[in-house]
This record gives C-alpha cells, structure tokens and sequence, in this order.
C-alpha cells in the first residue's frame, strides 16, 4: 500500500506550472489578461473556465473514489441536468429550472448510491447502468432535439461574472470552499479515508459506512448536475448527445492525477481541482500550437500512463531499487 | 485399521519432507504413511503444517528435501495438474467446480465423451447419472451444480475426482459448512470408497469426527510430526495433549488468586447464535471480570466475538446490557453500547495502514461520536499522545503511519482506539498473537489493570497458560458450541483441556 507522501500535492502544482509554462511557449500572448464588460478574458482564464465542468465533477468524484468507488455515470448526469435546466429555463424562473436540474442530480445519486451501498453491486457495473441509461433519459427529456433557451439568468452560469471573474470560475471556487467545510469540517474526510483504506477494520470500528458511501455518490451527482448546468448555459442549450460525452473520464484521470490512488484512502480536493485543470491547460495548449486537436487525445493518454505508472507499486519499488543500488 | 505389517508397500509413503518459508521451518523431516482403504487424520493447531504438507504432496509447492512414493515408486509432481494425473486428487472446503454448468458437464469437464468433435450430450448424462449412483445419490444431472447443497456439491467434487482415477483422495476440511445429515452423507461417500480400496487424506478441526471416521490420525505440530497412532489406541485428551503439545502434569499456572466479589452484569447473551456458525449460548459478562474463551482451533472462539460485537448478525436469542434489552445487528450498534473489538486479523481487520497512529486511534471514538461532531485536531492530538504515553506506544510519534508500527504496538493502538471510546466491554480476539515476548507480558498486565478498573473483557486466547492467568471464568467451546464453564478456583490447563476433550455426553459433568 503506498503511504502518504512527503510534501504531496509538489508533483502536481509543479505539473501544471510547466505546461503552463509551455503553453507560454507555444503561445506568446498565453499570460496576457484583459477586462472587457466587466469580465477577464485571456488564455489563462480560458483554462480555468473551459475546465470548470471536469473540476466540478473531478470534486465529487474524488470522494467517490477515496471510498474505493468510481461514478462512471457523472457524464450522463450532466446531460439529464442541463437537459432539464434547458427545458424549463423560459418558461420558469431561474430558480426553479436550477432547483430541478440539481434535484435530477439528487435522485441520480441515490440511485447510485442504493445500488452500490445497498445492494452491494461493484461501483464501475453500478454506475455504469446510469451511464447508459442516463443519456437515454436526457434524449427523452428534450425529445431528441437540441433544446435551447434565452433566459438571461441561466446563461449567466456559463458566461456571467462575479467581481470580474467568469461565473463558472466563481462556482468552483464556491464549490471547492463548500466541499472542503463538509469534508474538513466534519469528521468525513477521516471516515472517508478510513473506509476506503479498509473498509472492514473501519465497519468493526463502528463506521457507518452504509450511509456515508450513498452520501458521496450523492454529493458527486450534485456536483455533476451543477456542471451539466454550467455546460447548457455556456452553449445556451441543451444537447442531449454531447453534453458531458466522456467528461468522466477526464473526471477520474483528474483524480487520479491529483493523487488520489484508485484503491481508496487519502484525497485531496485541492489537488483533484489541480488535476482537472492540468488536463485543460494541456487541451488548451495544443489548441493554440495549432496542432490537429486529434493529438489531444494521443497525449492525454500519454500522461495517463505516465501517471498511473508512477503510482503503481511495482515501478516505484523499481525505483526504490535503483537509489538503493546507487547509493 | 490392523496393525500387523504389511508385506505392500504403502500406498502413499513420504519421509523426510521439508519445506521453509525464509526463515520459518513449515514442515520439519515430516514422515507420512497411508495404506489402501485408509482414512488417514490430518490434525493439528494453526501453523501445524497440514495445509504446507498437502500442498508440497500434491506439487503445489515446491518441496525442499524429502521424498514421496506412490505405491513403491517415486513421484514428483510439479503441479496440481500433474499430481491428478498420477492419482493424488484433492477436494477443498470451497469445491473447485463451475456452479453455473450442469452436474453432468462439471462431472465430464475437460473430457466429455465426443462423438466428431460433438459432445454426447445424451451419453454425458447417463454416464452422470451411473456414476453418481455409485455414490447413492440420485439427482437431476442436467440441473446447475450451484442448485445443490454443499455437500453434494462434494460428493460430485469426489466423484469426479476419484472418476479421474484417484488412488489418494485428500479432503481438505470438507465438513467445515456442512450440518449433521450433509456430514453423513459425506462420511458414507468415504466409507464407500476406503471399501474400494482408495486412501482418504481427512484433514478438520473436527475431533467428533475424526473419532467417528478414521483409522488412523496423525498430528503435526510447528511444522513437526508428533506421532502417527490408530484411532483406537488414542484417548482424546491425549490427541488434545498432541496438539497442544502439553503435559497433563503441568499445571504452574501463574494464576493469581484474586478477592472478589461477583461484578455487576454488563452484558448478557440469551439464546444467542446463528444457524451454521454458532449454536445458541448463554453467556453473562460481568464488569471488572475477565471472560476466557478457550477451545481448539475452529472451535467458534472467533466466532463467538463476533455475534457479541454484532460484526455476525445473529438469528436467535436475546441482548442485554445493564439490564436492558438492546438491538445488536452491527459493529455501530455495539459500539454505541459501549463495546469494542480487537479482531485476531491485526492487519485486515484492524489497522488502516496508510492512515496515521493518531488517526487509526481516534477512530472508534469518532465513529462514535458521528459526522457532524468532529474531533478537532488539538483533541485528536490529545488523545492520541495519552494513549502514546499510556501504553508506551514506539515509536511514540502520532503522525507515522500506523503500517509501519512492529506488531506488538499496532496492536496497543489497537487496544488505544477502544479504550478511547470508554468502554463498557471489551473482546480481544488472541491480543498477543505475533507479539514478542516484552510486548507480550505488558499486554497481559494491560488487560488485568483494565479489568481492576472495572472494565468487562471477553478473551480469547490459544495459549492455554495464558487464559488460566488473567481470566476469573473460561468458557470452553468445542465444535461450535460452548459445551463448559470454569470459575474461579476450578481454572485451571487440565480442567480446560479435560473439558476440551469431553465427549458429548460427559460434557455436563464438567460444568461447575
């Protein structure tokens, strides 16, 4: 089992300052900032907005996974969310298109939730069963088309400004505050750790475990409605097909990247955040190298195997080996 | 069964086996003999050597010295595969077979009878059926063998494997799940074939039954044969004696007498059990008194701990503590009662390695307590550097991981992490196992300054000289059932082990 780290959360904060150091490169005007209307616009804070919706998920998904989890439906949960906000968003007050779209997100995790906590299916079938059928339900919600709407306060979640920083921005940052007090405030974060580093020495310490793991497949699904929302919004619509398509993937490699080892254990918010902004700051990159956005998937994968190389026990006993050797 | 010497070689015939783990001796110049027609006991306490001895018979592992002869002629088997081929077929408790296919396929897989590349269905099943009438039993081949109970699901796993011309048949704790009629069944199956001349390898935890079904028995203790002897000509004190590899004479227990009045009761179990795991026992627990569970392996000392601290949910009987009746159907119910649990399994049932000693011992305290009411750190930090201090915890920093602790003080934070949540109740399940022997005096004396305090504690322990130390009453358990108590002056190893040894019949005679 791989122990805590010195000084963790280096390796990624040192991570994602060189790709955005050659983003600089590939891009001279990278760090350039300017305020138009109100709102910061430039390459660096496109990062951060265009990677708000995995950095949501990558916040609930985090906890899914220190619990030995993994919620592969969070993709279509943002379809069923913005499928619902997009439906409601004219004819309603913004409130109630918002209040639906996370009550969806609400019922989507105690789903998940009973199946994997109650019924004691593996996560990845569990969850999987929304995946497919989730999509499935956001393309019966908007009939199959594309549903747009022109309700200035939904928009507002996608391309609105709080002090000059763009909406979406302003809710993870929220959110990652929130998450933090719930987890950090409360005991948990230690519970949480605790089941996913053993499950069956926590349940005989008296851990209720039952209703801890529905809770975080609950808080992953709100979180992936509130990004499903923030998707509709930047589009000004809902497309059932697309929305979210394989953002949960890109949520777990962000956990992943932040540390968090898929065997459970010890998370981080902070460096899950950290992670999904990695990943974007790598989209942007080769967005604005000019290179065919095909590669973007190629180098993903790259630094996938990179990653969970690093982590894998085997290769760091290697490396463990070799200091040992040269010393 | 006769004891004149036989002009055949042996039917399986090893001497001088050895194998090491590093630096552990699993089996030490082991001699082993079975004739033809044979049920031949395997028995012995954890750590004995069955399990190493079947497998380096049967090739799994790789032997270090010694040799194996089949009917006279030497053989080496380098795998499982190999050793079926030669006629040395092994069953274990879980039967290795495919639930989801048909009694018939499982029967015939690998081998079924084709006609042009065809499987003869047909003939599959017939061919079933007549084989398994050889066995007395008469099912439906063409249903899944998961539909069935364990016990015939063996009976088809012997079938099969005596069917691939099976000369040694080695049954590994088969009867481990099974109830009385299954295990009748099974013995009838074996009788069967001991008649057809095959050699039965029994290995269980069961005496009953190696008293009721075999021939000879041989003990193994510490990875050493301690004696190979007809059942008949061995009483099962001394079987016991074997085993545990102590004199009757020896009774310098270091009992401390002690005054006392009966404690008050802090928990009480009526009628408690569970179908298949534990029969029904009453057991009262009294405060600043120590309760010893003392049996052989397998006995249901584990498994007593466990309805008590409702890790087993039990399907009869009654809870109380302090005189009220309460609901016991997990670890949280008994935690929020005010019992804790150091399971045998340090290191799967215990610990979480990568979390730190502070963390592991505040646990409980916190489950207790719940999500909303945090221990803020500086508490945290409290009580973890009391316990630290208190049970001299090394080394005494709270932010290592707990992984990383020796055994002995993984297991006093173990010990930290309930007596942080002040309990009422406290089950150690073998709490100075793999301890060295420092660590292990002061966990002795650990447990007797809890119980001066008033602390109730139910104790299991395999040492024997142990339990009679520090416990004011044992009860004794053999075969899934408590069968016996001891109190105060009549603790004793030999009242123990004579209580052990007890048939069914002479059992309530020893209770005092």
């Amino acid at each position: 089992m791989p122990l805590r780290l010195p000084r963790r959360g280096l390796a990624q904060i040192l991570a994602l300052l060189a790709i955005l150091a050659i983003d600089r490169l590939v891009s001279p005007q990278f760090f350039d900032l300017r305020l138009q209307d109100g709102r910061l616009f430039g390459s660096l804070v496109d990062v951060f907005n265009r990677g708000a919706p995995v950095a949501l998920l990558s916040l609930g998904m985090v906890l899914v996974i220190a619990t030995r989890g993994i919620d592969l439906s969070v993709g279509a949960v943002m379809a069923i969310s913005g499928a619902i906000a997009a439906s409601l968003a004219d004819a309603h007050a913004w409130p109630v298109a918002v209040a639906a779209a996370l009550a969806a997100g609400l019922a989507c995790g105690l789903w998940n939730g009973f199946l994997v906590a109650v019924l004691g299916i593996q996560p990845i079938v569990a969850t999987l069963i929304l995946m497919v059928a989730g999509r499935g339900i956001a393309q019966l919600i908007t009939e199959g088309r594309i549903v747009t709407f022109t309700s200035p306060d939904l928009i507002w979640f996608g391309t609105g400004s709080v002090f000059g920083v763009p909406a979406p921005i302003a809710i993870v940052a929220a959110m990652l505050i929130v998450t933090g007090f719930v987890v950090r405030g409360s005991s948990l974060g230690l519970l949480i750790e605790a089941t996913g580093g053993n499950a069956r020495a926590s349940e005989l310490s008296g851990v209720g475990i039952r209703a801890m793991i529905i809770a975080v497949y609950v808080w992953c699904s709100l979180c992936a409605a509130l990004a499903g929302i923030i998707a509709a919004a930047d589009i000004m619509g809902a497309d059932a097909n697309n929305a979210g398509l394989w953002l949960e993937l890109d949520a777990i490699l962000a956990v992943v990247i932040g540390g968090t080892s898929l065997f459970g254990g010890r998370f981080s918010l902070v460096l899950a955040v950290c992670g999904a902004l990695i990943i974007q700051a790598m989209n942007t990159g080769i967005l604005l190298s000019g290179y065919p956005p095909e590669f973007n998937l190629v180098v993903k994968a790259a630094v996938v195997m990179v990653v969970l190389l690093l982590q894998s026990p085997r290769v760091s006993g290697l490396g463990l080996a070799f200091r040992k050797a040269r010393t | 069964m006769q004891d004149v010497v036989d002009p055949k070689p042996p039917l399986l015939d090893v001497r001088g086996l050895s194998k090491s783990f590093g630096a552990l001796r699993a089996l030490d110049q082991v001699d082993f003999t079975l004739r033809a027609g044979q049920i031949h006991a395997l028995v012995g306490e954890n750590g004995a050597g069955k399990s190493t001895l079947i497998k380096v018979i049967t090739g799994v592992l790789a032997r270090d010295a010694g040799i194996i002869r089949l009917q006279g002629e030497e053989v080496a088997p380098r795998s499982a595969r190999e050793a079926v081929a030669i006629g040395l077929a092994t069953v274990y408790q879980e039967v290795n077979l495919l639930p989801n296919l048909s009694v018939a396929q499982n029967l015939y897989l690998g081998r079924e009878p084709t006609r042009f590349g065809m499987v003869r269905d047909r003939d599959m099943k017939r061919r079933a059926a007549a084989l398994l009438a050889g066995y007395d039993l008469h099912v439906d081949v063409s249903a899944p063998l998961g539909s069935y109970s364990v016990a015939i699901q063996h009976v088809a796993a012997i079938a099969r494997a005596v069917d691939l011309s099976a000369r040694v048949l080695i049954l590994d704790e088969p009867t481990a799940s099974l109830d009385r009629h299954e295990v009748d069944m099974l013995f009838a199956t074996m009788r069967g074939l001991s008649a057809r001349g095959i050699g039965i390898i029994f290995v269980t935890h069961f005496l009953d039954q190696v008293y009721e079904v075999c021939d000879r028995i041989t003990v193994l203790r510490n990875g050493r044969l301690i004696g190979e002897r007809p059942t008949a000509a061995l009483p099962r004190m001394e079987l016991i004696q074997m085993m545990l590899g102590r004199e009757l004479s020896e009774t310098t227990s270091a009992r401390v007498a002690r005054d006392r009045t009966p404690g008050a009761p802090c928990a009480s179990f009526a009628n408690f059990g569970k179908a298949g795991y534990v029969a029904p026992f009453d057991l009262e627990i009294r405060k600043g008194e120590v309760t010893g569970l003392a049996g052989l392996l397998g006995s249901g000392r584990t498994e007593t701990a466990r309805l008590v601290f409702g890790a087993e949910r039990a399907d009869s009987g009654t809870v109380a503590a302090d005189g009220k009746p309460i609901r016991l159907h997990s670890p949280k119910d008994a935690v929020r009662h005010g019992f804790g649990y150091c399971p045998e399994e340090r290191k799967t049932d215990g610990i979480i390695a990568e979390l730190t000693v502070r963390e592991n011992i505040v646990l409980a305290l916190q489950a207790k307590l719940g999500i909303i009411r945090p221990l803020s750190r500086r508490e945290q930090d409290e009580i973890a550097g009391r316990f630290i201090r208190l049970l001299d915890i090394r080394p005494p920093d709270p932010e290592r991981p707990i992984g990383l602790l020796s055994g002995g003080n993984q297991q006093k934070a173990l010990l930290a992490r309930w007596l942080a949540t002040e309990p009422q109740l406290l089950v150690l399940d073998e709490p100075t196992r793999g301890i060295d022997v420092g660590a292990h005096a002061e966990i002795i004396r650990l447990i007797r300054e809890l119980c001066d305090r008033g602390l109730a504690l139910l104790v299991i322990s395999s040492e024997l000289d142990e339990i009679v130390a520090y416990s004011d009453r044992v009860v004794v358990l053999r075969d899934r059932a408590h069968v016996g108590t001891l109190e105060d002056g009549a603790i004793s190893v030999p009242s123990i082990l004579a209580a052990i040894a007890a048939d069914h019949g002479a059992a309530a005679a020893v209770e005092v």
